[in-house]
């Protein structure tokens, strides 16, 4: 039996969605956080990507910025410029009904 | 000779594709069934032809059924999309709903749950896919309180129309009173009737709600018919030219804005700007951040991208869509985060009317 595990594909997961923060250096390692283990890595490393990227060519286009906030119906990305890096903040949110006022 | 519905399933389980291929062949039109056993085929049979409803599980390796859902909301807005799952989970049916699909549903368990379930997708596949108002079923908005009016009913109409919603409170088959943004009334109720397309939904009647609109139904949807064809027409009652400033015109007009930018969606290089030395560079910075968030909320399964708020010593900045059309405004660094907000979307309802 132990043997026949051991080949079993393993169930499918759907990615929920996390609460807490991390900070990323300006290569884009990150340095700690506070996400569950188990959120991938990858998608936190993707997330960090796309926010340094979006800082840096934000300044290159003339237009600074110290934070940026990306709002999705179910989760909200905070982060903060540091030195090149950033603070990160994931917080899930409830949406409203499709039906809803928005 | 009628063309018989097509749906798509999406299932990791190759028994249960099985098994609902035999459940939803027996519905009324005898649809064609066709079967996915994974969200990258599913995505791959879509792109190769045209279906009218995707099933889709949503616990699959690889690629789940919330990222699915999410790219093919963005792709085919027509598509019906019904997720269904063995997940009973607080979180997940929120995330699907914020997708904006259909229906969801738990995977049926008993005989009552699975007529109930065949019954949903008989609905949805009946559903026409013009432009209106999607509530119980697609109408003119002016359709829809003209029925109410004739039948004498008693009700309130919630409209939604991306980011603007309304109201229209109906007594005793007469519209005693609107409200749209901050408007009130007549105007409210002209307001919401020049929104070509949204959702309703009917909320139990208001009887204490104070009369605002005296005029009879009648005369107040010939008034507003007559408005929306002099708007499409661009002359005035009075046969005059109108000579309105440009919608971007508007938005750049709006208090803190310091530029305004606005860009086709899939068309580089068709954008229009008001406040901006050099508006191509603003342009594909603003595109980019949009896509780059956009295959991040599709990767996550977080639903569509609402907006990119982005504050800076300089300048504030909100990215946002609507439509076909992408926004990129521009804000004095005076403004509050709150006041950004609220500020856009008199930006946005200010475009949309």
């Amino acid at each position: 039996m132990g043997l026949l595990k051991l080949f079993a594909k393993p169930a499918p997961t759907l990615l929920r969605l996390p609460s807490g923060s991390f900070t990323v250096d300006r290569e884009g390692t990150v340095l700690t956080g506070t996400l569950p283990s188990s959120f991938p890595a990858n998608v936190v490393k993707d997330i960090a990507r796309q926010v340094l990227a979006t800082f840096g060519e934000a300044a290159a286009a003339q237009l600074p910025l110290a934070e940026l906030i990306i709002n999705y119906p179910s989760l909200k990305i905070s982060a903060r410029e540091l030195r090149g890096g950033a603070i990160v903040f994931l917080a899930p949110k409830a949406p409203a009904s499709p039906m809803s006022l928005s | 000779m009628e063309r018989r519905p097509k749906i798509l399933l999406a299932d990791d389980n190759p028994d249960l594709l099985e098994l609902y291929r035999e459940m939803l062949a027996q519905l009324p039109g005898h649809p064609e069934i066709q079967t996915a056993a994974g969200g990258a085929r599913a995505l791959a049979m879509l792109e190769a032809e045209p279906f009218q409803v995707l099933i889709c599980d949503l616990k699959m390796p690889k690629m789940d059924g919330l990222q699915v859902l999410a790219i093919v909301r963005r792709k085919y807005p027509d598509l019906r999309t019904v997720a269904l799952t063995a997940e009973v989970d607080e979180q997940f049916r929120s995330r699907a709903y914020a997708l904006g699909v259909d229906l969801f549903w738990t995977k049926p368990a008993t005989e009552h749950e699975t007529r109930l379930f065949l019954e949903c997708v008989a609905s949805l596949i009946g559903r026409e896919s013009e432009v209106g108002f999607r509530g119980v079923q697609t109408r003119s908005l002016m359709d829809i309180i003209q029925m109410e009016c004739l039948s004498q009913s008693s009700a309130v109409l919630r409209i939604t129309n991306g980011p603007l919603s309304g109201k229209i409170w109906i007594q005793d088959g007469e519209l005693i009173d609107a409200e749209a943004a901050d408007l009130g009334g007549e105007p409210a109720f002209q307001r919401i009737l020049s929104w070509k397309a949204g959702n309703f939904e009917m909320l139990p009647a208001e009887p204490s709600r104070p009369r605002q609109i005296l005029k009879s139904y009648n005369a107040l949807l010939l008034e507003s018919a007559q408005a929306l064809d002099e708007s499409r027409s661009g002359v005035t009652a009075e046969g005059a030219p109108k000579t309105q400033p440009s919608p971007l015109a508007q938005v750049a007009k709006v208090e803190g804005v310091e530029f305004a930018l606005t860009m086709q969606a899939g068309k580089p290089g068709q954008h229009a700007a008001r406040g901006l030395e050099n508006p191509e560079r603003m342009a594909a910075w603003a595109r980019q951040s949009l896509e780059r968030f956009r295959s991040l909320g599709d990767r996550l399964g977080a639903g569509a991208l609402e907006r990119i708020e982005g504050f800076g010593p300089q300048r504030h900045v909100t990215l946002a869509a609507q439509e076909q059309t992408e926004f990129c405004v521009g804000w004095k660094n005076t403004l509050a985060p709150d006041e950004v907000r609220d500020l856009m979307k008199k930006v946005l309802a200010l475009w949309a009317s």
